[in-house]
């Protein structure tokens, strides 16, 4: 096993998928870099450091920077797994599925199903999310929520290198489009990573923690912060299931029900708005399936409705935090 | 432009069979057993059959809301797309797309759309994909003068260039963004294909009335394509003998503009005419042509009446390859 970070192990297994099958392809804004301009192309590798290397080694034709033009990457993409490729197409903010929504969940989301089930759209775009760069209202969301809403695309957020390498391997050999999303404070994250063939399935929750009293179910960033938060309860001997969800399309449901069975207590933590939420999705989902083993009333720790705040004070307010996590799993204990 | 007695029959087929299929519906739907929205494209035969004539199973095509002709230009099988217009489980997507989302990938033919101006930057990405196997197969886009408004289009035709793919943008200037004149629609005095050349890509008119005109207009743009001269496009100037949609009852047209349009601009008798006048063909032997697609429809018609709607059970298959 080797020790690398999130954004090294995204890389490596984007150059040995590449090396191995012919016919994927990277594209999206200077994913290269440095193209038209005197410094010369492999001026940058990529805003993230996420594809440093690949011009070089895989040439102009299957790593291709585009202009700013959201929807024709994504268009592109859909088109060219229509036709044979395996496009990586790479939105350099999530936020920008605003700007290329139709061609993800009018097109490539819809394709398989309006043909019939005689088609294969295997694309994956990448997402680059979340907040804790003081990046503001249009460049910090977790857009995660609304992809797992849509039929037909599957849903993906690593937390570890091991499961970057392993999801994303997944991604590139499954016939399925996949929103991979990459959260901008996690790409430091260092871990041992299985050498050799990993594929992690969809679908399968990664228990971070076995505690008992009290079921945390997260993803992405929030991991750690619950991790954070565990640590305190832990002090005060308070055991927490907690769970990393790893895809939310598909959704690994027997892992929260068995858990909530147990503990009867459930704590849903989601980088985002409260509204039609992944929290809301799954305190509904236990609400309906596991009811009987419920002792207290759902929480959902989300940011406000409200958009991301620039100001350091204020995007800390607004992100979920280890404080608020630990509360909402003491509340749910006290609840009698 | 020498063609074979054979190819001029073969055009005559596929364009008389793409009449005779919309005119048929035109009058299904008119008996209410069709359901949904249906966009017709009678009238503009000669582009569909005119470009696609020169494609092959491995060329993609993307379409639009108004795609039967584009399909059946490209091959995809009659009887399956009219059971598909019936929503029955045998159509060629399993009563799943209907009218607007009709697709048959053996055939190159990647859907037609719902969205109006989604499918250019598709057909540059099967662009891509075609540059990447050097096979000179190329991507065609069919869009209206409506979707040349739109900006997905704009980013395709700069990305096409950008990206020197063989991509192909056809514009069919039928004169109507559904219920709105190209005239008041397109700010570049009515003219698309100087949008083309703007984006720096070549780009040729043709008459989309006239098979001719229109198959040997591409022929000359496919050279370029093919020639590695980077993506191009044209814009065809055709008409749209029926509404935006079936029911549309057409108000803004002018007074005596269709009985014109039919008399004047009609591409089968303008192929009549032409190959009688050259004496390419005898004229009877349309004449047969036009039985054998009388019959076609007909079966079609009453096998796609006759067929099995799909099983409820089946709502949710075929979202994902696994899930």
């Amino acid at each position: 096993m080797a020790v690398m970070n999130i954004r090294e192990a995204i890389t490596r297994t984007l150059a040995a998928e590449m090396e191995r099958d012919e016919s994927i392809i990277v594209l999206g804004e200077d994913v290269v870099g440095g193209a038209g301009t005197a410094g010369g192309q492999e001026a940058i590798g990529g805003i993230w450091g996420t594809t440093p290397g690949l011009f070089a080694k895989f040439g102009p034709d299957r790593v291709i920077d585009t202009p700013i033009s959201e929807s024709a990457i994504v268009g592109a993409a859909a088109g060219a797994a229509l036709a044979g490729k395996r496009p990586v197409a790479e939105l350099m903010f999530a936020d920008f599925v605003g700007v290329s929504l139709d061609q993800l969940w009018n097109q490539m989301g819809k394709f398989r199903y309006m043909f019939g089930g005689k088609t294969r759209c295997p694309a994956v775009v990448r997402l680059i999310y979340g907040a804790g760069m003081n990046a503001a209202a249009q460049h910090s969301q977790s857009v995660y929520a609304m992809m797992t809403a849509m039929p037909g695309l599957k849903t993906v957020l690593p937390t570890t290198p091991a499961d970057a390498k392993g999801l994303l391997t997944e991604a590139l050999r499954g016939d399925d489009p996949v929103m991979f999303f990459e959260h901008k404070a996690l790409y430091g994250v260092k871990g041992e990573v299985p050498d050799g063939d990993h594929r992690q399935r969809f679908g399968e929750a990664r228990m971070v923690r076995e505690g008992g009293d009290v079921t945390i179910v997260t993803c992405g960033r929030m991991v750690s912060f619950s991790e954070k938060a565990c640590d305190k309860l832990n002090a005060d001997g308070i055991g927490v299931d907690l769970i990393d969800l790893r895809t939310t399309s598909p959704l690994d449901e027997e892992a929260i029900l068995d858990s909530v069975e147990q503990t009867g207590r459930l704590v849903v933590v989601d980088e985002s708005p409260p509204r039609c939420s992944l929290a809301s999705d799954i305190a509904s989902i236990v609400a309906a399936k596991a009811f009987s083993s419920l002792k207290a009333p759902p929480q959902m720790v989300t940011g406000p409705h409200a958009p991301i705040p620039f100001a350091r004070e204020l995007e800390r307010a607004w992100v979920p935090s280890p404080g608020k996590i630990e509360n909402a799993v003491r509340q749910a204990l006290a609840y009698r | 432009m020498q063609m074979s007695r054979d190819e001029l029959i073969g055009a005559y087929r596929r364009m008389a069979t793409i009449r005779q299929f919309e005119m048929r519906l035109h009058d299904e739907i008119k008996s209410g057993e069709i359901a949904g929205f249906t966009h017709l494209y009678c009238g503009q035969e000669a582009a569909a059959v005119g470009v696609c004539d020169h494609l092959d199973d491995d060329d993609y095509i993307v379409s639009t809301h108004r795609g039967h002709g584009h399909c059946i230009a490209k091959g995809c099988d009659v009887k399956g797309m009219m059971k598909e217009i019936y929503g029955r489980r045998d159509g060629l997507c399993k009563g799943r797309g209907g009218s607007m989302h009709i697709a048959d990938l053996s055939k190159g033919m990647l859907g037609a759309n719902g969205i109006v101006g989604a499918g250019a930057p598709q057909a540059v990405g099967a662009a891509l994909s075609a540059k990447l196997d050097r096979k000179g197969k190329v991507a065609i886009a069919f869009s209206g003068d409506g979707a040349c408004n739109q900006g997905t289009t704009f980013e395709a035709m700069n990305m096409a260039v950008v990206l020197k793919v063989p991509a192909i943008f056809v514009f069919e200037n039928n004169h109507y963004s559904e219920h709105t004149g190209v005239d008041y629609a397109v700010g570049t005095n009515r003219d698309i294909a100087s949008r083309a050349e703007a984006f720096g890509m070549k780009a040729w008119r043709a008459n989309g009335c006239d098979y001719f005109d229109t198959y040997s207009t591409m022929r000359e743009l496919l050279d370029h394509v093919r020639g590695g001269g980077g993506p191009a496009a044209i814009e065809l100037d055709t008409e749209r003998f029926y509404g935006h949609f079936e029911g549309d009852p057409q108000r803004y047209r002018g007074p005596g503009e269709l009985d014109r349009l039919w008399a004047e601009r009609d591409c089968l008798k303008n192929f009549r005419a032409r190959v009688g006048e050259g004496g390419l063909l005898d004229l009877a032997e349309l004449d047969r042509v036009d039985a054998e697609v009388s019959q076609l429809i007909d079966e079609a018609t009453s096998e796609a009446r006759a067929a099995p709607p799909p099983d409820p059970a089946h709502v949710a298959e075929d979202v994902y390859v696994e899930y």
